[in-house]
């Protein structure tokens, strides 16, 4: 079993300017989803909206490992992933807003991001439809020769899909450069793994196709940044798939509104003391990294950044109806 | 013709898919074919048999059954630059690799606003008549002409096995190629040269003045045969080969009907929902006052396919049933 | 208590519009009395009631426009009680339209009459009164003005398919030259047993309007030249008594009570149908169907274009100076679309009189299911030998078409020197 075979790398020692950046990446998308759910209260966004509250951890640290010649396929839950890739703010609140200046033109929403330059294949929305795509990209690289690194998000519901398991036994048999990034927080949607997994030890599964595996604290952003970084390494150097699980939590419910009867109000409670944004903050105050006033100017930072992008997804346009059946086939005939 | 009687080449249907398959794998690096049994046993319908050995494993790659995981794969490589083509053994199949198909590779393009096209061609033999019985015999490419964001080619000559294939993967979208396993081992005649077709317009395979017979595929070639029986009764039946399902040409067949004033559309899918009712619909839209009867269908018996073999020859349209369909639809109107 | 409804005034009229009421709730009604009026496709439409009764209640107002069969009033009729059927509104028809025809006096008619219909299922009565046509077959029969509901249909469940309309057509070219369309014939069919009467427009308001009737006068045309094995007769006769008689009559009379040249001839005709009465009547299903009443469809030219050919009712009963008043009233009726639905069906025979415009022939087309028409040319001075000695007369040529399989030609001969004779005698007639 190839379960944490490669052993922690002790994570180097923290520079101000990283630690800073990683805390205010994972404001920055406490800061989008806070707004996002403001803007769907006032019915500016409509459709689902899963929003990623607690789990900011993840998409910062993984994102971390990758470089822009990477690709990320990503699950319903994307914004943050989105948005800490270089989508704008702007550009991501316009999508929800359905405008035609939205990364996708207002035809995704909420759960379909796109960006193309960034390599950011979705916003994928049905629960494991990602991973197989995810194989193609990194077969479709290993067949050219790229050492580029396919970065595939998916839940812990996942799992319980074929598509997983074919993905994994694809890519553990072809040896393709995937980082599989499991986020789990614990929830299909309502139902807990222990409720639709025989083995709730994830990495178990992955390691039973012969992929690396390994479990991370998910609220610890350096924990999974220092993880991914050592799985996407391996996986550049042509050692095959890596697979990486994220013990991680959402805080809000599972789309914008549910009733939240699968989890007691102290789990959630429980859980948020472990809030990823809080506890970096505090140790960077501890280690003396993060000064008075620090926080503050990130706050108001992002505060600044979400409402230019409101303001801009405000004043972005909406697509004319005689475009509706644009972009079903494409306009050129020539690939 | 006949001062070109030279350059022409007797080859089965199989044939002329390998040879499309190997000219385009010659042609382009990025081509590799993918697939159950592709490789090492030669394809199930031994369409790619030989392919492996000139082209090697990455090129021409075995999968495991997995169908949703080798079809997504094919899509992301597909997005990932390559030009698969991905060989689903039978359509049968497909089923277990719908979610890529439908909800992947059909709206990629669009969730995207236009930003990634998907430009995959997938196989995949269909059609029943040889006794495989209810879970090896479904036709079901009227199905998946249903959906936006895929285009349906069902090649019935040798010709189209020939060359649509290289225009498919020319396509920048998702092209999706039905070749009925009955057909595999039709004889046709095409030139030496024979090159890529077009896929995007149907074909009047016969002239006639009486009846339009619109069919695909294995149909097709039962819907010629039963006009040349017509042929010799007086009855003139122009036999339309819609070749593309999605997007239909429905130009072609308009037409027609606007000349013969009645239309019988032959197709081995069930009837319910199926495209043959669409061609129906498209014509009482669009040719309603051409017609001088009711559009007619001749269509699969709406039953799984059954095993015994004079069941499944009552099951799926046939020679005779045609004939007697257009003489009842030009016999009583005479 | 009966039902009156929005009649069928053809097999293809599906709605019509009530244009007037001619009756108000508590007015006494007399079976024939004209009710209302009704602007179907083609024209306005005098509609008689079925019905001795008190008008109960109007449901319909006028400028609705309803289909056919919708009850527009209910009649109490004689004997019978308090409504039944409620007040708010036209009531749509929940069993085929009361066959709604004017009533058909005559014998032979098979059909029911309105206030005892018989209950069908409203597909059954869908089925009946619509043509089952192709599109195709529709669309052809536009272009070339044939009406699809003299054609028999030999396509898919009884159909009319192109090529029925084809051979319409066909039939149609082979007509001689001299009856072509516009010369002699009567434009309305009376009610024959698989069709309903289909009144023609009495009056072309407007384009549409005429090229309805040309396609009705076409399709009449159509069917008797298909239908209809015609023979022709003629002889000229010696009109000198005749306009002796009616010269002398006429300064009896003032201006406006005299008597034009065709009353004689419609009267003379009348006669003779005495004589003959084999001419008077119908071929329907297959059958020779004489008539007694003796119903003169009198073919009028309208301003607009088409022609029209309204019975004088009864004219065999009439006096001269009664058939100059029918005639008046029929003319300027036909003129301004007021004819009775009757009127438009009940002829028995018809009579063309082209004289006025200079035509010495007529070879006329029977209006079926009528079996015989008759014809009048130009009344012009002729050399004339009589007694052995030749002078010259006023000499009009008058044409027998007839049906064969009604008669044959010495019957027709036989009418036509009865006519000769009643000519001769004016003053019997």
């Amino acid at each position: 079993m190839k379960t944490k075979s490669r052993g922690k790398k002790k994570p180097a020692a923290l520079d101000r300017d990283h630690a800073l950046h990683l805390l205010r990446s994972m404001i920055r998308i406490r800061s989008l989803e806070d707004k996002c759910a403001e803007l769907y209260s006032a019915m500016k966004i409509r459709g689902f909206l899963h929003l990623y509250d607690g789990e900011e951890a993840v998409a910062v640290g993984v994102l971390e490992a990758l470089t822009p010649e990477d690709a990320i396929v990503a699950t319903y839950r994307e914004h943050g992933h989105a948005l800490i890739r270089g989508v704008s703010a702007g550009c991501i609140l316009a999508e929800m807003y359905g405008k035609q200046e939205g990364c996708s033109r207002g035809r995704g929403g909420s759960m379909h991001l796109f960006d193309d330059r960034r390599r950011f294949y979705g916003g994928n929305a049905i629960v494991g439809g990602g991973l197989p795509i995810a194989v193609g990209l990194a077969l479709a690289d290993k067949m050219q020769n790229h050492s580029r690194v396919t970065c595939c998000f998916f839940g812990d519901g996942a799992v319980a899909e074929g598509e997983f398991h074919e993905s994994m036994n694809l890519a553990s048999l072809w040896k393709l450069p995937v980082l599989f990034v499991c986020e789990n927080n614990l929830y299909a949607m309502g139902t807990a793994l222990r409720y639709s997994e025989s083995v709730t030890e994830l990495t178990r599964k992955a390691a039973g196709y012969d992929v690396t595996a390994e479990a991370v604290d998910g609220m610890d952003v350096l924990a999974v940044e220092a993880a991914a970084k050592n799985a996407a390494a391996a996986v550049r150097a042509g050692e095959g798939p890596c697979f990486l699980e994220c013990r991680t939590y959402r805080f809000r419910a599972h789309s914008m509104f549910d009733p939240e009867l699968y989890r007691a109000k102290a789990e959630v409670e429980e859980w948020k003391k472990r809030c990823p944004i809080e506890t970096f903050a505090q140790k960077l105050k501890n280690e003396g990294l993060l000064a008075e006033g620090d926080r503050e100017a990130i706050e108001r930072e992002a505060a600044r950044e979400i409402s230019e992008a409101v303001a801009f997804a405000e004043a972005c346009t909406w697509e004319p109806l005689e475009d509706l059946t644009r972009f079903v086939m494409s306009e050129r005939r020539t690939a | 013709m006949s001062d070109r009687a030279g350059s022409m080449q007797k080859l089965t249907y199989r044939d002329a898919v390998r040879d499309a398959l190997r000219d385009a794998l010659r042609k382009d690096d990025r081509v590799f074919l993918m697939g159950e049994d592709v490789g090492r046993y030669g394809g199930c319908f031994a369409v790619s048999k030989g392919l492996l050995d000139e082209f090697g494993p990455e090129r021409v790659r075995d999968t495991p059954l997995s169908e949703s995981g080798f079809v997504g794969a094919g899509i992301g490589a597909a997005l990932g630059g390559m030009r698969p083509v991905v060989e689903v053994m039978t359509v049968n199949f497909s089923l277990l690799a719908l979610d890529q198909i439908v909800n992947n590779a059909a709206t990629y393009l669009h969730m995207s606003g236009g930003l990634f096209n998907v430009p995959i061609v997938i196989r995949m033999a269909t059609g029943g008549g040889r006794q495989l019985a209810a879970q090896h015999s479904r036709s079901l490419e009227g199905w998946y002409a249903h959906i936006p964001g895929i285009r349906v080619l069902s090649p019935a000559t040798v010709e189209d096995a020939r060359g649509m294939l290289w225009t498919a993967l020319e396509d920048p979208d998702p092209v999706l190629i039905f070749e009925n396993a009955g057909l595999y081992n039709m004889e046709g005649l095409i030139p030496e040269d024979a090159g890529p077709v077009d896929i995007d317009y149907a074909r009047v395979r016969r002239s006639g003045r009486d009846v339009t017979v619109i069919s695909y595929s294995a149909s097709l070639i039962k819907s010629l045969e039963a006009a040349e029986i017509l042929s010799k009764e007086g009855i003139e039946a122009e036999v339309i080969d819609l070749r593309t399902l999605r997007p239909l040409d429905e130009k072609t067949f308009l037409q027609s009907v606007a000349r013969t004033h009645r239309a019988l559309i032959v197709d081995e899918g069930w009837r319910s929902g199926s495209i043959s009712a669409e061609i129906s619909a498209r014509i009482m839209e669009g040719a309603f006052y051409e017609l001088d009867g009711p559009v007619e269908r001749l269509c699969s018996a709406e039953v799984p396919m059954p095993y015994a073999k004079h069941l499944e020859d009552a099951a799926l349209p046939q020679v005779d049933k045609i004939v007697d369909m257009v003489r009842k639809m030009v016999g009583t109107n005479g | 208590m009966a039902e009156f409804r929005m009649p069928s005034l053809g097999s293809d009229m599906v709605e019509g519009t009530l244009l007037e009421w001619r009756v108000k709730p508590g007015d006494r009604v007399r079976r024939r009395d004209v009710i209302a009026v009704v602007d179907t496709d083609k024209a306005a439409i005098e509609i008689e009631v079925f019905e001795d009764g008190i008008v109960e209640v109007l449901l319909v107002q006028p400028g609705q426009k309803i289909p056919v069969g919708t009850v527009m009033a209910v009649i109490r009729t004689e004997g019978a009680g308090i409504p039944e059927a409620g007040t708010a509104g036209a009531v749509l028809p929940e069993r085929p339209p009361v066959e709604a025809v004017p009533e058909r006096p005559m014998a032979g008619e098979q059909v029911p009459p309105p206030a005892a219909p018989a209950p069908l299922q409203p597909s059954a009565s869908a089925a009946a009164e619509r043509i089952k046509a192709s599109p195709y077959a529709r669309r052809l029969a536009t272009e070339h003005s044939v009406d699809l509901r003299i054609l028999e249909g030999t396509g898919p469940q009884g159909s009319i398919c192109a090529a029925d309309v084809q051979r319409a057509l066909e039939a149609a070219a082979q007509l001689p030259p001299e009856e072509a369309p516009g010369l002699s014939l009567a434009v309305l069919p009376p009610g024959v047993a698989e069709e309903r009467r289909a009144p023609a427009p009495p009056v072309a308001e407007k384009p549409a309007a005429a090229d309805a009737m040309r396609r009705a006068i076409a399709a009449a045309v159509t069917r008797s030249n298909r239908e209809i094995p015609h023979y022709y007769l003629q002889t000229r006769i010696d009109m000198s008594r005749t306009l002796r008689w009616l010269e002398a009559e006429n300064l009896k009379r003032s201006i406006k009570e005299r008597l034009l040249p065709v009353v004689p001839l419609i009267k003379a005709v009348a006669s003779a149908l005495q004589d003959v009465p084999e001419l008077n009547g119908y071929w329907i299903d297959d059958r020779h169907q004489p008539q007694e009443a003796v119903n003169i469809g009198f073919a009028i030219s309208l301003r607009q274009g088409g022609l029209i050919a309204p019975a004088i009712l009864g004219a065999d009963l009439m006096s001269m100076d009664d058939l100059m008043e029918a005639l008046r009233d029929l003319i300027t009726r036909a003129r301004t679309g007021r004819l009775r639905s009757s009127e438009m069906t009940d002829a028995t025979i018809t009579v063309t009189n082209l004289g006025d415009l200079g035509v010495e022939t007529v070879y006329g087309v029977i209006y079926p299911p009528q079996v015989a028409l008759v014809g009048f040319g130009k009344t012009t001075e002729q050399p004339w030998a009589e007694n052995g000695m030749l002078g010259v007369r006023p000499v009009l040529t008058a044409t027998l078409a007839a049906d064969h399989r009604a008669t044959d030609g010495r019957r027709g001969a036989q009418f036509l020197d009865a006519l000769n004779r009643h000519l001769q005698e004016p003053s019997k007639l």
